[in-house]
């Protein structure tokens, strides 16, 4: 049954069907209702778990660790600074391999300090190890989280995920919204069978340091379970589209790409805009085209050169900004390697950092410069800085 | 009471000969027994006792960072809470760790009183680094990063009051020991994991490389630290001092002589206002704990 939601209600109420243990977090804009919204759930008793109120994400993100090793489902959400300040464990947890889900409200990074939305907290920790997904309204960002941890626990992964989805765009947005029973999610995710744990009566040491005899293979390893996880999430994504109708077998997800001439990269909520600017594009004859990136870790490559087959030109929508590099956006030269060996001409379009307005004529401007071959740039800057 | 015959830290590891945080390890266990699961920080210990694929540890050990050892401790905590689990969790940390990188993660820890033990292995600065001091090395000492020099005695802070501020916390049981007198430490251990809430014990764990001195003076050098008053044994619960231990107290030189660290102190010859300012920290610390036995007791 559909209800009307605020995006972030939503991703409380899945976190709560998935019956986390623990649950840690801090609070920062635009994460914050769903914590309050968990936080009234304990409160209530509508979700048996601990609530664990930290002095900082740096212990928010520690505790999720602490309970996770000793066999607890764990739950966590921040973004932007938060996500910063708890870098250090993010890369700590995929490397002692637990199965952590955590909700990313994207946020810009300071300096200058901006609330608002963009791509940069996540995608800078691209290489950290945690498998990173990518909704592009309440439905789908909901629902990730259940395949986020039934891909996360599987033996043959024990790696970290985030659920992104755009601060305020998505979090503070009322949608409509078909949330899951208990009884469905129960059959959907069993509970939680760790690999190994701490305990008195099987005792492991956990988190070893490793010399540079052993150090590599821990590294390869995670990397092998990564790539894994990409299946598990295909798997998981398809029994959960033939149990609730909404299938998300695919890491990516192809909008009038068929006879498309050009196509439009992108993740998260600009996919709404950018489809409503395909139409009107094809409405004047230009072939235009979208392929979303559901999955950006592990990257589909093959995957997306599929999808991509066909096309003269990728315009890739950046909500991140990697300073000093050639491309400017942090997707656009895995796109480009995905597409390598073929004709296609790849190109990056940093828009709508800290949360600056992205409209339907800047697509079709966008659109333009891919067929003329100008790209790798900024688009949208105020002029005096030119 | 707790089988203190039970071995649960495993001969092999890699610490120096004489090695104080190892001596701790060992007393610790016999301390909390086996129904435990141990927190450690980045450190000496960590790497002397846990090089991939061989561990010292025979209880359940996780390792994760330098600073958030309380912050995963709580997290293990709550988990067993959870699920009605029996086992005690003990953080096992150095004094960098403690005093300063963990700050944070052990003042929230504390904060929300987490049912765990915090034991600091107190040997005085960043040894696994290469001796560089941290908030706990004591005045005047020379490390890596306080060198005594034409324009510098050593470290020139005082050691900061940790006991105090976990105190000032609200913790149940805060205790300070020392490796130098085993029973005591394998007492306060075990009095702290039987203590519902957050409790901290800070041991001095002497370091023959770090302070230096032969591997073989560990408990003698333990035991002058006490004799002079440079280290207290005491306790508080709730919040209350209850006793320190009492000594017969002899001057500070003949502990301060004792290691390289401080040797700058009395070569080429003895800098006698410096030394009068150790003494007085140790008559500080005296009058402060009421250590001194009187004549007619």
């Amino acid at each position: 049954m559909l209800q009307i939601m605020e995006g972030s209600h939503a991703v409380a109420e899945a976190a709560k069907l998935c019956r986390p243990e623990v649950v840690s977090a801090y609070p920062i804009t635009p994460q914050t209702h769903i914590v309050e919204r968990l936080a009234d759930f304990v409160a209530d008793g509508e979700l048996d778990a601990e609530y664990i109120c930290v002095e900082s994400e740096l212990s928010a993100l520690s505790v999720c660790l602490g309970s996770s090793a000793a066999g607890s489902r764990v739950y966590s959400a921040t973004s932007s600074q938060g996500l910063m300040l708890m870098a250090e464990v993010v890369f700590n947890v995929a490397g002692m391999r637990q199965p952590i889900i955590m909700s990313i409200a994207n946020r810009a990074l300071g300096a200058p300090l901006s609330i608002w939305n963009d791509q940069q907290d996540s995608i800078s920790l691209r290489d950290a190890g945690w498998f990173q997904l990518y909704g592009e309204d309440v439905q789908e960002m909901t629902d990730q989280h259940f395949i986020a941890y039934k891909a996360a626990e599987q033996h043959d992964v024990l790696l970290p995920g985030f659920v992104c989805f755009d601060g305020f765009i998505l979090s503070h947005t009322y949608e409509p919204v078909d949330i899951p029973t208990q009884e469905e999610i129960d059959a959907f995710l069993p509970p939680y069978v760790p690999y190994n744990k701490l305990d008195a009566k099987a005792p492991i040491s956990m988190g070893m340091y490793a010399t540079p005899d052993y150090y590599m293979e821990f590294r390869y390893e995670t990397d092998q379970a990564l790539q894994r996880a990409g299946d598990a999430i295909s798997a998981a994504g398809k029994e959960f589209g033939e149990m609730f109708g909404r299938d998300y077998s695919g890491h990516t997800e192809s909008y009038r790409m068929d006879d498309a001439d050009v196509a439009f990269v992108a993740l998260g909520s600009i996919c709404g805009t950018v489809k409503d600017a395909i139409d009107e594009m094809r409405a004047d004859g230009i072939k235009a085209g979208l392929v979303k990136i559901r999955t950006f870790r592990p990257f589909p490559s093959k995957e997306l050169a599929k999808a991509l087959a066909g096309v003269s030109k990728v315009a890739v929508l950046e909500k991140n900004i990697s300073l000093g590099s050639t491309m400017k956006g942090a997707v656009g030269p895995e796109v480009k390697d995905a597409v390598t060996g073929t004709a296609i001409d790849v190109y990056s379009y940093v828009i709508g950092l800290g949360g600056r307005d992205i409209r339907k004529k800047d697509i079709r401007g966008i659109a333009n410069l891919a067929e003329k071959g100008v790209g790798n740039m900024f688009y949208g800057l105020r002029t005096e800085v030119l | 009471m707790v089988d203190k015959s039970l071995e649960l830290f495993d001969c092999g590891h890699r610490a120096c000969g004489g090695c104080g945080p190892a001596m701790l390890a060992r007393l610790m266990l016999k301390g909390t027994g086996d129904d435990v699961i141990v927190v450690a920080s980045t450190g000496c210990m960590e790497v002397f006792s846990t090089p991939y694929p061989e561990t010292a540890w025979k209880v359940p050990w996780i390792h994760s960072l330098f600073e958030n050892a309380a912050a995963v401790a709580s997290g293990v905590e709550a988990s067993l809470k959870h699920n009605n689990r029996t086992e005690k969790v003990v953080c096992i940390c150095g004094d960098g760790a403690t005093f300063d990188i963990g700050m944070l993660c052990i003042s929230g820890a504390f904060e929300r009183g987490h049912d765990i033990t915090y034991i600091c292995y107190d040997n005085e600065a960043y040894m696994n680094t290469g001796i560089q001091r941290s908030g706990a090395t004591p005045y005047d000492a020379s490390t890596t990063t306080s060198p005594p020099g034409k324009m510098s005695m050593g470290n020139s802070l005082p050691k900061k009051d940790l006991p105090q501020i976990l105190n000032a916390h609200g913790a149940s049981y805060v205790a300070t020991a020392s490796v130098a007198y085993p029973m005591d430490v394998m007492k306060k251990v075990e009095k702290a994991v039987n203590t519902p809430g957050a409790c901290y014990l800070q041991v001095h764990t002497p370091c023959s490389t770090g302070w230096g001195f032969d591997g073989a003076k560990t408990i003698e050098i333990g035991k002058q630290a006490i004799e002079c008053g440079l280290w207290v044994n005491y306790e508080m619960e709730n919040g209350e001092f209850v006793k320190a231990k009492k000594v017969r107290r002899v001057p500070v030189d003949g502990y301060l002589k004792a290691q390289k660290r401080f040797r700058h102190l009395f070569r080429p010859k003895p800098v006698t206002e410096e030394i009068a300012k150790i003494q007085a920290i140790a008559d500080a610390n005296a009058a402060k704990y009421g250590i001194d036995i009187e004549l007619n007791e």
